[in-house]
């Protein structure tokens, strides 16, 4: 099956989740509304498109655009040596989607460190804590609007 | 002045013992720790200056070795490791990021451990040379020489 079919596949399916696809680098690009995020990893996982690996999962902050982070998810299938990018924006008002731990478990400590430092909010999540940064860090240090020189207080010492 | 005079050989025996068997505890992060390797192991040979033993638990060691960059999550465990050490303990900071935080000046990394714990030595470089290492090693000697040498019944009076 090529990507192209995949693909179609896809819009046939999800009609009103798919609202673009193209190719950036030699690399297959969706986007996706991100209500929909489960259902479509769903079936990019399943068979027989069988994209079964998670690469990554990242965040983008695009300040001043409307909506302002747009979650990236890298698959890759083992069976067909193939990539795929699936995109999905998330507003500032809403920074909610939801999570991929029931699809894949290395998502859990992806989604925590967008979360520890875009602040996006994964439903769903088992364990939404911060992973990087220490309890009681403020603010989200990736944001493009996070001061560049702000030092914020050590944490306590343990006793 | 019989007494003073007792005190001092002690202090010059004291510090004589102390300096050249120096158990390190290598605290180590980051890129800095291969230089460190290497100039504990066989080419370099801390060894030569009395420094061999690595001891890798902070309460059999005399000297705390910072190899790399010191995160703010990281403080509180190298500050816990620092007090874990028994007396007399001297610290180096190995290497620019333990010196000042380097290339790392951001929010998430601590600009130098001096902020956290007493340092007695400072080696730049990014990473430092093993010979800087070795002299690094050889000027914290000295300085341990010179220095007035706590011990157990020192300030007891009778």
């Amino acid at each position: 099956m090529e990507t192209a079919e995949i693909l179609n596949l896809l819009q046939t399916k999800f009609p009103q989740a798919v609202k673009s696809t193209s190719t950036s680098f030699g690399l297959d690009v969706v986007e996706i509304e991100k209500d929909y995020l489960l259902p479509v990893m769903e079936f990019l996982k399943g068979k027989p498109q069988y994209y079964a690996m998670l690469l990554d999962l990242t965040c983008v902050d695009y300040l001043g655009e409307e909506p302002r982070f747009e979650m990236v998810y890298h698959l890759f299938s083992l069976s067909s040596n193939r990539r795929l990018r699936v995109k999905a924006r998330v507003s500032e008002k809403d920074l909610r989607i939801a999570s991929l731990t029931p699809l894949w478990k290395n998502a859990n400590w992806l989604e925590r460190e967008v979360y520890d430092l875009f602040g996006v909010e994964f439903v769903g999540h088992p364990d939404m804590r911060r992973i990087f940064m220490y309890d009681g860090f403020e603010g989200h240090p990736l944001r493009k609007d996070y001061p560049l020189r702000l030092r914020q207080p050590r944490i306590k010492f343990r006793k | 002045m019989e007494g003073r005079f007792f005190t001092t050989t002690l202090n010059e025996i004291l510090s004589w013992g102390r300096k050249f068997s120096l158990f390190q505890y290598p605290f180590v992060t980051a890129c800095c720790g291969m230089e460190y390797m290497s100039a504990a192991c066989a080419h370099f040979d801390l060894d030569r200056f009395g420094a061999g033993w690595t001891r890798f638990s902070p309460r059999q060691a005399d000297m705390l070795l910072v190899v790399g960059t010191v995160t703010q999550k990281l403080a509180p465990v190298l500050r816990t490791v620092y007090d874990q050490m028994t007396e007399p303990k001297w610290v180096v900071a190995f290497g620019t990021c333990a010196v000042s935080g380097g290339i790392y000046d951001n929010y998430a990394v601590v600009q130098g451990i001096d902020q956290i714990i007493p340092v007695d030595i400072y080696i730049p470089g990014c990473p430092p040379r093993p010979e800087t290492v070795l002299d690094a090693l050889v000027k914290l000697q000295e300085k341990i020489k010179k220095q007035e040498q706590e011990w157990r019944w020192k300030r007891r009076k009778y």
